[in-house]
């Protein structure tokens, strides 16, 4: 090897290339330093290996080759040291593919690493094993995706989402299989989750939209709390789905008002005829009701518009630009706004979706018509799209202030936006009518502007603005027949001609003189220019052949040797055409009107115009070209399919009813001490304002409803003292019973007293104003409660196992309730691992009463309603619970040490209730 | 998602590659080069290049390209938004986002590419999980790690990946507990050469730097809250709350962060804080022109205007300035023809003024565009908006009073400074 190197070297050598032997020599150089790297990472110091794997990856990054190192890098995989084990990693990701047989050395290591206790472990072993793109591994693959997508931690199952897609592209045969998996992770409950597995759907099957029915609420319903980046894929998803299940919300109005919207187009005619009849149509449909869950998915992604991610708010206004009633797209809009203060690519992408949205609801923009206003800072791109949507946004209101704008920036020194602001002036000239004359005035001033580029754009735009009505013009077309003697620029100077020539009829003494001259200069033309005066010469034989004949034939055969084959043709054509022959064929009879037929006046229109069959926010839309991958949005269905497929039964609740008999049963047998009058603390009251306006007129009266006998020994909360309540006291607790019409609901007992002298009426819930997820289940209304009569009613609350307060209004007192912890019993033998779940830990010293363990459990589980698990040390108790809603497991460790010390350990999977657990439980444990 | 990232330097080379799925040749950064030589200014390079087999989508930031390379479709302003987050991580993590510190911390920046995103999808993007994964380095720990072989990169899983609260890490400590937070606002306007105010707004941010043992659980409330008009918000603020009770209520993530970025009503008049009184004129024919520009303040509340810059693009056709400034400092660059003149702070007894001549190519003929005027200037301990921060108060910690909990729920101490940015004058 070396010596050949050597030979090549020594050949280039006498060749004498400087630019060869420099590679050569860094090869050499490369090849000698690898031994080094090689010899480094087969030492056993971590450190050296450390140092070589960073220089390697550093290589990788400069894009530099170092597959040879792979046999001597993959025996590391197995390193103890996690940093030199996560350089590896990238090694092996980076040239697995490029060495699919070495690369299997290292799959035993990700194997092993998927059974490893900790989480971390198991999810980065699976990254890294679903990221080696080798065939052979396909059924490792697979196994470990399906047994990672039922692991106790949601990070893992969240790594299993990920890898879906990249076992997909490796091997899309596996789809089948790996559609399962994506079915069992729609339905995780986890945030974590969500994302990552609409992600793998998005990319696998994004057809199978009979998916998501199931998941559809839940999706909604988790949207917020969902990481940024999930919420973009997941709104995009949901756009789609409703388009396949909801009726269109403006199905009645939106034609209708869509068609006098356009009528500036005046070439709209017959589609608005097209579009009255089918209104007419539809005006026969029963009247829209929208769809409790269409509602449902506005209503959740509303907030989002708030998000500090741009990208977010851009999939909800797209959202809401394709899905909601007209009535209610324009709050996007702000939010869009405040994106255009991003950074200058964000503002790029959100410009052209507002052009696009500005084409279709020009109201929605028009009051943040001077966000829009250009600013000489701007790069000329972004300056060009605000240009676009000040031109779409202009009407007959507002259309003096816009073209005030425009003549500043024509003055501007960026040339290609000048260019871009004429063309607007233009095109809210055919736009708008009532301008049309100012417009074209003011661009005949700019004719004699200074700047060629300025002067040229003018008469392209004056071109098609005269095509409009040329008879009134016949002035400045003279105008610009003078000017064709200092304009230099190609287009302009073909645009020039060409009016000259369709309106020749106008300016019969200017028009032969101008073809004189430009025979003269005919061979220094550009291609553009040539054809249009030939076009003039064939027009002014046909309408003033005295004059011009000689001039015409000249022309053409100057083009007749002309280098371009297209004037070549040309010219070949319109001999045969207009010049009278013994052979001339039948057409040049018509020749006249060919060439001078009445050409309609072209269309100025936005290039955003239909953009938006392209969902909005896309690559595809941007590009206005299909991406690869992109899923169409479909259109409205005619009418709506089954609703009731979104229904999820509640199986879960008769699971959780069983556990719950379990539970009791078994706690009854175990601790005499807990009864059921376990008394409970911890409770925040953020705030419970009084307002009361009592007060009634007596009356004898039966109350009845459903009572139920208040137990004595729990602890009671005061909600209303009765004083402040003016007579009337509530008092609260939490009775730790499962709560029947709902499982998921904490029953919350509630006592009204009534001390005063009268009666007091009509007792009921109104208005709660409830954290998302929350509900509550009113109690009955209390008709009356005599005078000194108290009176025990029971409600649900799902509190959705957070700590905030549920607020709810009692007829006119509000009440903010606090919630506990858990409120139910759960069993169940822990044999397992604590998996997946956030460990707190807290050290402290027991108080002077928890002198044995009777005291201890007593104490915690009076603090949450929690069971005690048998366990073998007698220096530990455990506790075992779950939350009411969403079912989470919370388990407590009380392991007591000499001297009073203990360590409190809670296990739960929601942080926020394991740290006030142990807030709690220290506090009763150290009383 | 995305497949590669590359970094482009402003020079054109490709200083760093990274592949999540197989790997593209960098050839594909050619279509990139193309695109930048067709562009005038560096910003005009479209940020989605279209090329017959990829996408390229890129941010510029800091001079350098940061070119993504994307196979199938996805919604563009997801991967810029991503860049975007890369190039503040980066800043968060090395301080500064130039070449040279990528380059030197290579492997850092690898690791972190890695965790940033699986298979193209973004995985871990909050700077509190990321500084669990992977530890900044600071120079004392790089001298340990070469003494000790130990590493930057974290055993455990951080907790925030896991729970409802992602953005705050588990097990803060502090000695000293304290929360700050500032209010900036930008005011951002165009005046007509009349001097009246075409278009004028503020946006503001709330950053804060919260330094709290636990898990504390804040709500800052502002005395005029009806003045934000239209607010973003960090995911840690509940929304429902400020929605009822125009109340922020969160619990923050440890160390800086922005909590809130809004914008002021533009039903709210904008007090502009200076004013501009400028004389710039060219004779036909006469191969001079007289630059005259004097600054003052106005609605101020009593607050110095500081550091104020004024800089003008001035017409092509002008050769030379001969300015004579009352303060400051002034600059013209004859290629650019850009004038910046450094004032500093205004002193309203005496009010900077910049005044002279200027030279015109002899023959031309009078330049005919306006030259813009672009202000920038700051002023400290005023909110422009006249925004105030009511209270701040935390539930759920309970530090004992040494800690410092008095001075973190005491209302008023908040530093308000405001820097007030780009006025535009068109001049004429």
């Amino acid at each position: 090897m070396i010596h050949l190197i050597m030979d090549t070297f020594l050949r280039y050598l006498k060749e004498r290339e400087q630019e060869q032997l420099v590679k050569i020599l860094s090869f050499m150089f490369y090849i000698f330093r690898h031994d080094d790297l090689k010899e480094m990472l087969d030492s056993n110091k971590d450190s050296l290996k450390l140092e070589a794997m960073k220089r390697i990856v550093a290589m990788i990054a400069r894009g530099k080759n170092t597959s040879d190192l792979f046999p001597a890098v993959v025996k590391n995989v197995a390193c103890k040291n996690i940093e030199v084990k996560k350089l590896v990693y990238v090694y092996l990701v980076r040239y697995a593919e490029e060495q699919q047989d070495l690369a299997l050395l290292s799959i035993s290591t990700f194997q092993r690493g998927l059974k490893d206790p900790n989480q971390l472990i198991r999810a980065s072993a699976l990254r890294v094993l679903s990221s080696i793109r080798v065939t052979i591994i396909v059924p490792i693959m697979m196994l470990a995706i399906k047994e990672a997508a039922s692991d106790m931690s949601p990070y893992v199952r969240k790594t299993a989402a990920h890898a879906i897609p990249k076992l997909h592209s490796l091997d899309p045969e596996q789809k089948d299989q790996l559609i399962e998996v994506i079915e069992k992770l729609l339905a995780d409950k986890t945030t974590l989750v969500a994302g990552s597995v609409v992600m793998a759907f998005e990319e696998v099957c994004p057809d199978r939209i009979d998916l998501i029915h199931k998941n559809y609420r839940k999706l909604c319903n988790l949207l917020i709390d969902v990481e940024e980046w999930g919420q973009v894929v997941i709104i995009n998803m949901l756009t789609r789905y409703a388009r396949t299940q909801f009726l269109n919300p403006n199905i009645n109005e939106s034609l209708l008002e869509d068609s006098s919207e356009k009528a500036f187009y005046a070439s709209d005619d017959e589609e608005d005829e097209d579009k009255k009849a089918e209104a007419a149509a539809l005006v026969k449909r029963k009247p829209y009701v929208m769809d409790p869950d269409h509602r449902l998915l506005l209503r959740n992604t509303k907030p989002l518009l708030q998000s500090r991610n741009a990208a977010v708010v851009m999939a909800v206004a797209q959202l809401y630009f394709h899905l909601a009633p007209k009535a209610e797209v324009g709050i996007i809009a702000k939010a869009l706004v405040r994106l255009m203060r991003s950074h200058s690519e964000v503002q790029y992408v959100v410009l052209q979706n507002v052009a696009t949205m500005t084409i279709k609801r020009r109201g929605m923009f028009e009051p943040y018509l001077k966000s829009f206003y250009i600013r000489s800072t701007d790069p000329t791109q972004i300056k060009i799209l605000k240009l676009e949507v000040l031109t779409n946004l202009a009407n007959e209101t507002n259309i003096s202030t816009i073209l005030r704008e425009f003549q500043t920036y024509i003055k501007s020194m960026d040339k290609d936006f000048v260019a871009a602001s004429i063309q607007a002036i233009g095109r809210c000239a055919t736009n708008i009518g009532e301008v049309r004359d100012t417009c074209l005035n003011g661009l005949v001033q700019l004719l004699s502007n200074r700047d060629e580029l300025v002067v040229a754009e003018s008469v392209v735009v004056i071109k098609k603005l005269l095509q409009m009505q040329p008879e009134q013009h016949s002035d400045i077309i003279k105008h610009m027949a003078k000017l064709i003697d200092n304009i230099q620029v190609p287009m302009a100077r073909a645009s020039i001609l060409w009016l000259i020539g369709e309106y020749c009829e106008h300016v019969p003494k200017i028009a032969p003189d101008v073809l004189r001259k430009m025979a003269k200069t005919f061979t220094n033309e550009e291609d553009i220019v040539k054809l249009q005066i030939i076009n003039l010469a064939a027009k002014l034989y046909l309408t003033n052949s005295k004059q011009t004949k000689l001039l015409t034939q000249y022309v053409l055969n100057l083009a007749k040797y002309d280098q371009n084959y297209d004037i070549r043709d040309r010219a070949r054509f319109i001999r045969q055409l207009i010049v009278p022959t013994d052979k001339s064929g039948a057409l040049s009879k018509y020749a006249k009107k060919l060439f001078l037929a009445l050409k309609p006046a072209p269309v100025l229109e936005s290039p955003f115009k239909d953009r938006d069959h392209f969902q909005l926010g896309s690559l595809s839309h941007l590009l206005n070209a299909k991406a690869g991958g992109y899923q169409e949005l479909p259109e409205w269905p005619e009418s709506a399919p089954d609703p009731s497929v979104r229904n999820v039964e509640v199986k879960d609740s008769v699971c959780a009813r069983r556990t719950v008999l379990t539970g009791k049963a078994v706690k009854n047998q175990k601790s005499s001490s807990e009864s059921e009058s376990e008394s409970e603390s911890s409770e925040s009251e953020d705030e419970s304002e009084e307002e009361s306006e009592e007060e009634s007129e007596s009356d004898t009266n039966i109350r009845k409803k459903k009572t139920i006998a208040p137990s004595g020994s729990i602890k009671m909360y005061e909600l209303l003292h009765r004083i402040t309540g003016e007579g009337l006291a509530v008092e609260y607790c939490f009775s730790r019973q499962p709560f029947s019409p709902d499982p998921n609901m904490v029953a919350v007992q509630i006592q009204f007293t009534n001390n005063t002298n009268s009666e007091t009426k009509n007792l009921h819930i109104e208005e709660p104003r409830l954290q998302s997820g929350m509900r509550i289940r009113e109690f009955a209304e209390i008709e009356v409660l005599a005078a000194g009569e108290s009176v025990t009613v029971v409600m649900g609350i799902d509190f959705c196992d957070s700590t905030q307060a549920a607020n709810f209004q009692l007829k006119d007192l509000k009440f903010s309730l606090a919630f506990n912890l858990t409120k139910r019993c759960f069993l169940s033998l822990f044999t397992g691992k604590l998996m997946g779940m956030n460990e707190i830990s807290e050290k402290l010293t027991l108080g002077e009463k928890c002198v044995n363990e009777h005291v201890i459990v007593e104490r915690v589980t009076a603090t949450a309603n929690l069971s005690r698990v048998p366990c073998g040390s007698d220096k530990e108790c455990r506790f075992a619970g779950k939350t009411v809603s969403s079912g989470c497991l919370v388990l407590v460790t009380v392991t007591t040490k000499e001297g009073g010390r203990a360590q409190l350990t809670v296990n739960c999977e929601k942080m926020v209730i394991g740290t006030m657990l142990v807030k709690d439980i220290m506090q009763a444990l150290s009383q | 998602m995305i497949h590669s990232l590359f970094l482009i330097n402003a020079s054109g080379d490709i200083f760093l590659e990274k592949h999540w799925k197989s790997v593209v040749s960098r050839s594909v950064c050619d279509y990139f080069f193309e695109a930048l030589e067709r562009a005038t200014e560096p910003e005009n390079v479209p940020p989605v290049i279209p090329t017959p087999h990829h996408f390229l989508i890129n941010v510029l930031r800091h001079r350098i390209y940061f070119v993504a390379v994307i196979q199938s479709e996805v919604p563009p302003l997801f991967v810029i938004e991503f860049l975007h987050r890369v190039v503040d991580t980066f800043q968060d993590y090395f301080g500064v986002c130039t070449e040279a510190a990528i380059k030197d911390n290579v492997v850092v920046v690898y690791e972190l590419l890695e965790e940033m995103l699986d298979n193209g999808f973004p995985l871990a993007t909050e700077s509190n999980i990321l500084k669990e994964l992977i530890k900044p380095p600071t120079i004392l720990r790089t001298v340990v790690n070469t003494i000790t072989g130990s590493t930057n990169v974290g055993e455990q899983l951080p907790t925030g990946q896991l729970s409802v609260v992602p953005w705050r890490r588990t097990g803060v400590k502090y000695t000293n507990n304290e929360a700050y937070f500032d209010v900036v606002e930008e005011i951002d306007a165009i005046i007509d050469k009349s001097g009246s105010t075409i278009t004028a707004e503020i946006q503001g941010v709330v950053d804060a730097c919260v330094k709290l043992t636990g898990m504390p659980d804040l709500t800052l409330s502002f005395m005029n809250p009806r003045l934000l008009d239209d607010v973003s918000f960090h995911p840690c603020v509940r929304f429902k709350r400020w929605e009822a009770e125009r109340i922020l209520s969160f619990i923050p993530p440890d160390g800086n962060f922005r909590l809130l970025s809004y914008h002021v009503s533009s039903q709210n008049l904008v007090a502009i804080p200076v004013y501009v009184k400028h004389n710039i004129s060219f004779r036909e024919g006469s191969s001079q022109g007289r630059f005259e520009l004097t600054l003052g303040p106005k609605q101020t509340m009593g607050k110095a205007v500081e550091s104020v810059l004024v800089s003008s693009q001035l017409p092509r056709g002008v050769l030379n300035a001969n300015l004579n400034p009352s303060q400051g400092t002034y600059t013209f660059d004859p290629v650019t023809k850009l004038l910046s003149w450094d004032v500093g702070k205004i002193n309203p007894q005496k009010l900077p003024s910049l005044k002279g001549s200027m030279s015109l190519q002899t023959g031309a003929s009078k330049p005919d565009e306006n030259p813009t005027i672009n202000i920038q200037f700051k002023i400290q301990q005023l909110a422009i908006s006249g925004l105030k921060v009511n209270r701040l108060d935390m539930y759920g910690e309970k530090y004992k009073p040494f800690k410092g909990i008095k001075y973190m729920t005491k209302a008023g101490k908040f530093q308000n400074d405001c820097h007030l940015l780009v006025i535009q004058k068109l001049a004429g």
